[in-house]
């Protein structure tokens, strides 16, 4: 059977950068499709090109149903039966499910609306897709799963052959994907070519056929869905091979410089004592509602303890606000990156500099331009943050680099103490493995560091000691080298 | 093809927007229910109720048509601004706009003897004209809509206060000055009753704003356009062009609506308009219409503009003082909004639970 599509030797540059280089992509009606990269390994480049939004520099071709476009624009491109579903959706909020189905009806030759053409459009290609949506509800209060399904049903009623779905597990729950999985196997069915764009190993890869991998805009091979594991894929997104072995180093002799002793917080968490060492990363894991978190927030100067004492440097600290936890030297990069005070729109050196700005020298209060561009490229060398512009928003780094940011803005204080809650949610393999070898760094720089997941690998490999913790008591200790993974599991389950 | 309940995909959610209640209403009848509309409509029947049990002036003939006739310059300029405000933009040129639109109309029609056609259709022009400016600053260079209003009302205004020195025209022509009264009749007390130019005008207003977005391809295109901007021009939508109609179409309103008014005052004053500005926008938001765009409606608009008109002519009728005026119109819309606002937390807040 002849290809839905094939491109040839496509290649684009943006300036002297390479965005793509001789790339081939070949989809077959009723194939499942993946295609994953990291940031900036030129999938979106790709999509564009697809969709007729950037033109492929002469030499590459796209055929598409055996006729080749050599300018495919975008209304070419949609006639063709290509529709690609951006993460964000693209739907109108503000419209019904119907209207938004069949929008496409509005930028039509007529003048006036046929409300009972666009009804039926929507149920048919509602119908198509066997989804039972009030066609009346407004899309604002529909769930993310079901937006998803309008955004698909769209896609339908502009009669699509390939559509192309840009991360469409990101924001769905274990059950909706579920339910997304059984829906494209249907798509599959009918012959629609579905291609999935991902950075990450998804659940949906498990009816794909075939996965096409491309790194640094290049396509590093075609696979066999079958044949990809989590390592694999990691290794061939990245050039990469993760894997890391438990840490040995002998810290006694490594200042003292944070111990807590009998802290508790009535209700929340209970005598706790611990000691963190200079250059020692210690491990804090638990089950959601352990308590673990509000420990964190104590020590942070967030959460006042009800008894017990903090120590930083053999100091007593009596932290009522976290201006005095950061002037004592603590740092604390909270779970959630988007929501710990990076300010996505402003400069990547603003969001840096922010908690250092009136320790930068300065003369009247004014900083010197100079001085803050060599402190933020400091930073940014110091974390290996890959940022073309000191002075481009935060908003254009990748998960990972922007994790890099918030480490950065921590480190710039100086901290003696560095608290990381769950600092890897979310973030691929890659940018997963960069972010530990920042704490690593950090550590070895003599950096106190209380790394706090629920990731027990991650505590397991990463960690001097791990501290287990359970209903707001510490239960348990495990020194990883010489231990297992299972015997830590064990303890967490106890 | 088997079937997919959407309550599979919505993680054991309950099925959107088709909630059941104790009484058996249509679900349109449901929705309405819980529309900003439906609280607003309330709210003016149980104020006009006082209002008539209070007063002996209020519920007659001769007040209602009063009302109408003083509240068709603001409730004209409600239409074209919810057209604006729908498409997620801001204009707040629109009362310099008709000034200008007012000087220019009349100067020229007396001096050229126009009839009533020619006279909205120069009217009509020079607001489309001025329109055009903001939608072209607004979209080419990508400059807040605020922004360019409140430049261009000073703009439009400095002109037109310079050019004619502030003065009145107050010689206006008797067809104009007699204006249209159709189907008169005279009251019990012998009072003559028409539907007059305000009456009129402001009905075909509503009419054509109406129809505008409710029934073309290009209205819904509006509405797309203001709940989500990057979609509509990721699905091709000509945003120029949508920018042109909306702000040339306010502009076109607010030309005739300044004949309308000039009819009313019989005369020409260049000074009177400007500031009236923020007393539309209040009927429009206070119709439920969003300063974010995309939602809002005609009917809505209607209602927020009763509103204000029977709470002013309300406080008069009862004799309080008009300096508590402004105090009643803020404290009115600052309730009106915060009830919509706090009703939509609640909706979604059950919604999150389920």
């Amino acid at each position: 059977m002849a290809n839905l599509l094939d491109v040839h030797a496509i290649s684009k540059h943006f300036g002297g950068v390479v965005a793509l280089r001789d790339v081939d992509l070949s989809l077959r009606a009723g194939e499942v499709h993946c295609l994953v990269g990291e940031n900036g390994s030129g999938k979106s480049t790709l999509i564009k090109i697809l969709s007729g939004v950037l033109h492929p520099e002469p030499g590459g071709r796209i055929v598409i149903e055996g006729r080749e476009y050599p300018h495919l624009n975008p209304v070419q491109s949609t006639a063709c039966g290509i529709q690609v579903i951006y993460q964000d959706l693209s739907l109108f909020p503000n419209l019904t499910v119907a209207e938004n189905i069949a929008v496409a009806g509005h930028l039509g030759a007529a003048r006036l609306v046929n409300w009972r053409t666009l009804r039926m459009t929507a149920d048919a290609a509602m119908a198509r897709i066997g989804a039972s949506l009030d066609p009346d509800a407004r899309v604002e209060d529909l769930s993310i799963a079901n937006r998803q399904l309008v955004a698909i049903c769209r896609a339908m009623a502009a009669d699509a052959k390939l559509v192309i779905m840009d991360e469409p597990t990101a924001s769905l729950t274990r059950h909706e994907v579920d339910a997304l999985v059984r829906l494209v196997a249907d798509l599959k069915r009918a012959g629609i070519c579905i291609v999935f764009v991902s950075h990450r190993l998804d659940e949906v890869m498990e009816i794909a056929e075939r996965v096409t991998v491309l790194r640094d805009g290049a396509k590093v091979g075609e696979f066999p869905a079958r044949e990809m594991d989590d390592k694999k894929l990691a290794m061939l997104m990245t050039g990469k091979a993760f894997a890391y072995r438990t840490r040995e180093t002998d810290l006694a002799k490594s200042k003292m410089v944070l111990s807590v002793s009998h802290l508790t917080r009535a209700g929340q968490y209970e005598d706790i004592s611990l000691d963190i060492r200079a250059g020692e990363i210690v491990g804090l894991t638990g089950l959601l509602g352990s308590g673990r978190t509000e420990l964190a927030l104590s020590l942070f100067g967030m959460n006042r303890p009800t008894s017990g004492e903090i120590r930083l440097d053999g100091k007593p600290l009596a932290l009522k606000t976290n201006a005095q936890a950061i002037e004592g030297g603590i740092a604390y990069v909270s779970e959630d990156r988007l929501n710990l005070g990076l300010v996505l729109e402003q400069p990547i050196s603003s969001n840096i500099l922010v908690t250092v700005l009136d320790k930068l020298p300065s003369r009247l209060g004014l900083v010197a331009e100079e001085t803050r561009r060599r402190t933020a490229r400091k930073w940014i060398e110091d974390l290996a943050i890959k940022a073309p512009n000191p002075d481009n928003a935060v908003r254009t780094l990748s998960g990972g680099n922007q994790q890099r940011v918030v480490l950065a803005k921590w480190m710039a204080t100086q901290p003696r103490l560095l608290i990381l809650d769950s600092p890897t949610v979310g973030v691929d393999i890659a940018a997963k493995d960069g972010i530990y070898e920042v704490v690593r760094e950090l550590a070895s720089k003599g950096v106190a560091i209380l790394l706090i997941s629920d990731e027990i690998p991650e505590v397991f490999y990463h960690a001097h000691r791990v501290l287990v913790m359970r209903r707001g008591r510490l239960t348990g200790e495990c020194v990883p080298h010489g231990s297992s993974e299972e015997e830590l599991q064990a303890m967490v389950d106890a | 093809m088997p079937r997919h309940d959407d309550r599979s995909l919505a993680g054991g959610g309950t099925r959107v927007g088709r909630a059941t209640s104790r009484w058996t209403l249509s679900p349109a009848l449901l929705r309405f229910r819980r529309s900003h509309e439906f609280w607003l409509l309330a709210v003016i029947l149980v104020l006009s109720l006082a209002l008539s049990l209070a007063t002996d002036s209020f519920l007659t003939l001769q007040n209602l048509f009063d009302l109408l006739t003083s509240n068709a310059f603001v409730g004209i300029l409600a239409s074209g601004l919810l057209v604006v405000l729908i498409a997620g933009g801001i204009d707040i040129s629109f009362t310099a706009t008709a000034s200008v639109a007012q000087y220019v109309a009349l100067t020229i029609g007396i001096r050229q003897g126009f009839g009533w056609f020619a006279l909205f259709a120069v009217a009509g022009s020079v607001g489309v004209l001025c329109g055009l400016i903001n939608a072209i600053f607004i979209t080419k260079l990508r400059i807040s809509s605020i922004i360019v209003s409140i430049a261009t009302l000073n703009i439009f205004y400095g002109l037109l206060i310079v050019s004619t020195g502030g003065k009145y025209i107050t010689s206006l022509p008797k067809f104009f000055r007699d204006g249209i009264a159709w189907f008169e009749h005279d009251d019990a007390n012998g009072m003559p009753y028409a539907l007059n130019l305000q009456i009129l005008v402001l009905v075909l207003a509503f009419i054509a704003a109406w129809l505008l977005l409710n029934r073309t391809n290009v209205g819904r295109q509006i509405y797309a356009m203001g709940g989500n901007k990057d979609a509509a021009q990721r699905l091709g939508f000509h945003v120029l062009r949508l920018n042109i109609l909306v702000y040339g179409y306010l502009g076109f309103v607010a030309g005739i609506a300044s004949l309308v008014q000039a009819q009313l005052a019989q005369s020409v004053t260049p000074t009177v308009l400007v500031g009236k500005e923020l007393d539309v926008l209040a009927a429009v938001v206070l119709g439920g219409a969003s300063l974010t765009g995309g939602v809002g409606s005609v009917f809505g608009a209607i209602l927020g503009v009763t509103l204000l008109a029977i709470l002013q002519n309300g406080l008069v009728l009862l004799g309080i003082s008009s300096y508590w005026n402004q105090w009643f119109v803020g404290l009115t819309i600052l309730c009106a909004v915060s009830i919509t606002a706090w009703s939509e937390r609640r909706r979604r807040a059950a919604k999150a639970i389920n």
